[in-house]
């Protein structure tokens, strides 16, 4: 049994000091479409975190069975099948979020992070350790989300979880939308500017000059 | 005929899928550093998604669709949950196949495509390409066309940003931002670019 000290590096880790998103590049895929608005941003989160610390988790614990060869396709459908058990409770319980989501929950199949992990950590490391460093992960990826979707949606539409905390123009108010933030390629501008800040707080993340 | 030009177009420009959808962004930023693998790897999505999209609505319409098991009597059978676990399963045995069979017949190709081959299986656009295709219900037909157009699409995308890699080299970016950070922020602007597109109406 590894220590809580070992537990706490793997745990915590990934959430500045190693982030999934800003230094590893993994799992970009989905972290812009979904980010318009806080609440899908959570929503998505939380799914991706499930599934990373699950799917880490089985595969850990079959690690030493699975054939070298075949690797890739046990964990394609290990992290598939735990997909559809997400997409099939969503749709069960917030049918409109599913349908806002579209295609994106589907696609947790093929981010990066989930098979990244599972190819780099879960196939060497015991199921406990595994899970804990799918949830530390999953945590990276949602600072990361999250921060995207709390920028957007607060200065794109002047609410958080769809609650007005800015009163607009149009309502009477005083804050005029800026409607740049709402669109696709913000979320770009917003990453790009959020790996700025941790690597200038984190200088040895700092790419060497090509 | 017009109606698959307009989906052609639509698919290329206005609804790109890197650009406005942001699929296979992991290996649309990691492998955008030279012009030339850029290529060969937007020529292997072309390929990959020209044959996967199609196949994929067979198999959606034949064996996954409510109501498709009807030849066998099962007309109440709805599989469409298996859908994720079936199309990634598509993809992988289709990548493997052709990378056998380019390996077989046209060996030229499969060292210029190389290790790009295997990476698409886990790239978001095919997978992405093709549960859009499930999702706005194309017919045979107009999946062909989409998953042609979408590779088309992206392989421009990947080209067009990795021309301007090559020049961002020479300039002098600050330390936080060098590298990923710039890299997100000029795709932020081509987007931007393409989404000036998006005012066609086909």
């Amino acid at each position: 049994m590894a220590d809580t000290k070992e537990m706490k590096a793997v745990l915590f880790g990934p959430v500045l000091a190693n982030n999934p998103i800003a230094l590893q590049v993994l799992g970009i895929c989905s972290a812009l479409a979904v980010t318009s608005s806080l609440k899908n941003a959570l929503i998505m989160s939380i799914a991706l975190t499930l599934v990373t610390a699950f799917s880490s988790f089985f595969i850990s614990l079959i690690r030493n069975q699975i054939p070298s060869s075949v690797r890739i396709i046990v964990q394609m459908t290990i992290i598939a099948s735990l997909v559809i058990v997400v997409d099939q409770v969503l749709q069960a319980f917030s049918y409109a979020t599913a349908k806002e989501l579209s295609v994106f929950v589907g696609l947790i199949i093929t981010n990066c992070i989930v098979m990244g992990r599972a190819e780099a950590y879960a196939m060497k490391s015991p199921p406990i350790m595994s899970f804990l460093d799918g949830i530390g992960n999953g945590l990276g990826y949602s600072v990361v989300l999250l921060t995207v979707g709390f920028i957007r949606e607060l200065f794109g539409k002047g609410t958080l979880f769809g609650v007005d905390i800015i009163p607009l123009v149009q309502d009477g108010g005083w804050y005029q939308p800026m409607g740049l933030l709402i669109l696709p390629p913000s979320a770009f501008f917003i990453i790009g500017l959020f790996i700025w800040v941790l690597r200038t707080y984190k200088k040895d993340q700092v790419e060497a000059k090509a | 005929m017009e109606h698959y030009i307009s989906l052609f177009v639509k698919a290329v420009f206005i609804e790109n899928l890197a650009l406005s959808f942001f699929l296979g962004m992991c290996t649309f930023l990691a492998v955008s550093k030279k012009v030339t693998t850029s290529i060969g790897l937007g020529v292997a999505v072309i390929v990959v998604l020209g044959i996967s999209v199609p196949v994929n609505n067979l198999v959606y319409h034949a064996v996954l669709a409510p109501g498709s098991l009807t030849w066998l009597g099962y007309p109440d059978a709805d599989l469409s949950f298996l859908r994720f676990l079936t199309f990634i399963g598509v993809i992988a045995a289709l990548v493997q196949i052709l990378e056998m069979v380019l390996d077989k017949f046209f060996p030229v190709l499969y060292n210029a495509l190389g290790i790009f081959l295997p990476l698409i299986t886990v790239n978001c656009a095919i997978f992405g390409a093709v549960s859009f295709m499930v999702e706005r219900n194309y017919d045979f037909g107009e999946s062909v066309v989409y998953g042609i157009g979408a590779g088309v699409g992206w392989a421009l995308a990947i080209t067009l940003l990795a021309g301007i890699r090559e020049k961002l080299k020479y300039s002098d970016v600050p330390d936080g931002l060098r590298g990923l950070g710039i890299t997100f922020i000029t795709v932020g602007l081509m987007g931007l670019g393409f989404m000036s597109f998006s005012g066609i109406s086909l």
